[in-house]
């Protein structure tokens, strides 16, 4: 506990704290969104075609910097999800397919301009391939300043608008007919989409990055009904998720932060879908007990369940 | 009320004739370059429960759709109580199919009708008591009272039915579009629906209703809006709901039709 103490007090280390439970917060946050509308996947392609975005930025401006960064990224995503559209606009092919084939060629094309980049004549590319797997570690105070910023404004976009994103999450036939501008708002989730995806890929690398979207929203699911608290538990979730992947990996064997973040989220999905007070397995266990033992099947389960075979069968008859 | 109905009921009274919750004129649309609907063209009379009928991929739920901008227009026109559709969307009121979205979403009934005061509140605007207020008192008048905060999965299909109605209702709206609100319902809902339509009705506002069981539709709608990609016919429902133009809309699909429903028409005009 005392070299931890220690640990923190690094301001480095304080820095790199900030920085992964900022990113795990904003990727919580705005993850909800997305997996509520079935677009999971898509922070998964949105990750791999930054690549290339990120690449042609650096090679256009021969800076490392975020804001560059996250203009590259963005158009590749837009790009990648106009090229999703229209494979499916104008073929048979289906949507997951289209995604497929689009993640993984905007992905190859990144590989290989990462690759160009090393051996071509560009100065300070050092550390460009740490976008694969990130690099928390590097994170300085300037970075902690911008990432603070487009966190700040990623939650205060989801707080103001809060009830427009709701609504365009469950039902956008309706939002339309109220009045709301329903397309730009999806292209306003897709473009916070990108700046958690383009910030996350700092920390976590472009191949993790979309776990930090998609897990702490679908372990949050299972503590709430209530999209408020799933938002925030969501982003609670994806802030320990970072500060724990942070802290190990300072005192581990210099284990790398990404990774261990998403394997901290990855646990506490594992703890959600067994005691989530909503819908865990376990609740759930409970409760079919008590409905067993409320129909007076408490004792002789195999009997129990036949008899309510039995039933089931009769009601289907009816 | 919306302060847009009371001036268009003033605009009535100054030039004496009526003017209609809802006027189509020449109304397409299509999907994929293949038009699903042609020209439709029809006026309604305020405070009727109209019936839209016609066989599958006929564009009963296109016409809903295009009349309220969701889905966009090939041409044509839509006046909301003579002005333009964008203009009046806070008197019109929607309940879309059951089936159109996830009823997994986190979130409780009392919630879903209150975002039928969305359109009420400002860009920042929260719901608040309030809306609370309204929304309690829509669930009540649809016998939803009791499931306020019960999670909308665990609701049954009717009871959901009974949610959106009670949404819409909140909307507070003058002209009311509903797509297929007696699909997979039991008895009771249905009961219940059709006397929340008719109270509607008692306060003059006007519902225009997708509808499927061409058993009850004498029952239920004052007119009745035949449709299969282009209006077949338009009118009160005794002069529409016919043997030859229900022939002419489901052309010889409607065989066994003419054995069951049909024979009660014929029976009352002989």
């Amino acid at each position: 506990m005392n070299t931890l103490w220690t640990l923190l007090q690094d301001p480095n280390m304080q820095w790199i704290l900030i920085s992964c439970t900022l990113l795990g917060l904003s990727s919580g946050i705005i993850g909800c969104f997305s997996y509520l509308r079935k677009q999971s996947l898509m922070g998964d392609t949105l990750a791999h075609a930054a690549l290339p975005g990120i690449c042609i930025a650096f090679m256009l401006t021969g800076t490392k910097s975020i804001l560059y960064f996250l203009i590259g990224a963005g158009i590749a995503g837009v790009a990648a999800t106009f090229g999703i559209g229209w494979i499916t606009r104008h073929s048979r092919v289906k949507h997951d397919a289209a995604m497929g084939i689009v993640l993984s060629s905007f992905f190859g094309l990144g590989i290989v301009l990462l690759t160009i980049v090393q051996h071509g004549g560009y100065g300070n590319q050092a550390g460009l391939d740490k976008f694969l797997f990130g690099q928390a570690a590097s994170m300085v105070g300037s970075d902690v300043l911008t990432l603070s910023i487009v966190s700040l404004l990623l939650v205060s976009v989801c707080y103001l608008l809060f009830k427009q994103f709701k609504l365009v999450s469950f039902d956008p036939g309706f939002a339309k007919g109220l009045g709301y501008p329903v397309a730009i708002l999806e292209q306003l989730l897709m473009f916070l989409m990108v700046v958690a995806v383009v910030v996350g890929i700092q920390a976590v690398g472009v191949i993790l990055v979309a776990s930090l979207i998609i897990t702490p929203a679908v372990s949050s699911r299972y503590w709430t009904d209530r999209l408020g608290v799933m938002v925030v538990v969501s982003g609670i979730f994806g802030a320990l998720s970072g500060a724990t992947g942070a802290i190990v990996s300072s005192t581990g064997a210099s284990l790398p932060t990404g990774p261990l973040t998403v394997l901290a989220a990855t646990l506490l999905f594992v703890v959600s879908l067994l005691i989530g007070t909503k819908r865990g397995l376990l609740v759930r266990r409970l409760a079919q007990q008590r409905m067993k033992r409320r129909l007076g099947y408490g004792f002789e389960e195999q009997a129990a369940t036949a008899s309510v075979d039995d039933r089931i069968n009769k009601e289907a008859a009816l | 009320m919306s302060s847009a109905k009371v001036q268009s009921e003033a605009s009535v009274m100054e030039r004496g004739d009526v003017v209609s919750p809802l006027t189509v004129s020449g109304l397409s649309a299509a999907y994929q370059k293949k038009p699903v609907l042609r020209g439709v063209t029809f006026t309604v009379t305020e405070g009727e429960l109209i019936g839209v009928i016609g066989p599958n991929g006929a564009g009963k739920s296109t016409m809903m759709k295009a009349a309220l901008g969701l889905i966009p227009r090939l041409g044509g026109e839509v006046l909301v109580y003579g002005k333009p559709y964008k203009q009046q969307r806070k008197l019109v009121g929607y309940v879309p199919q059951r089936e159109s979205v996830d009823w997994d979403f986190p979130t409780n009934a009392l919630d879903v009708v209150m975002m039928g005061r969305y359109g009420h509140l400002g860009l920042f605007g929260r719901p608040g008591a309030k809306e609370r207020a309204i929304a309690m008192e829509c669930l009540a008048k649809v016998g939803m009272a009791d499931f306020a905060a019960r999670q909308i999965s665990q609701l049954s299909g009717g009871q959901q039915q009974r949610v959106f109605l009670a949404r819409a209702l909140a909307q507070d709206a003058s002209l009311y579009f509903m797509d297929e609100p007696f699909a997979g319902v039991d008895a009771a809902t249905e009961k219940a629906i059709i006397t929340l339509l008719q109270e509607l009705k008692q306060q003059g506002k006007t519902v225009i209703v997708v509808h499927h069981d061409l058993a009850t539709v004498e029952e239920y709608f004052d007119s009745v809006l035949l449709l299969n990609v282009e209006l077949v016919a338009y009118g009160p429902t005794k002069d529409v709901f016919t043997q030859e133009l229900l022939q002419h809309t489901y052309g010889g699909r409607l065989a066994f039709l003419e054995r069951n429903s049909l024979a009660k028409t014929d029976n009352k005009k002989g």
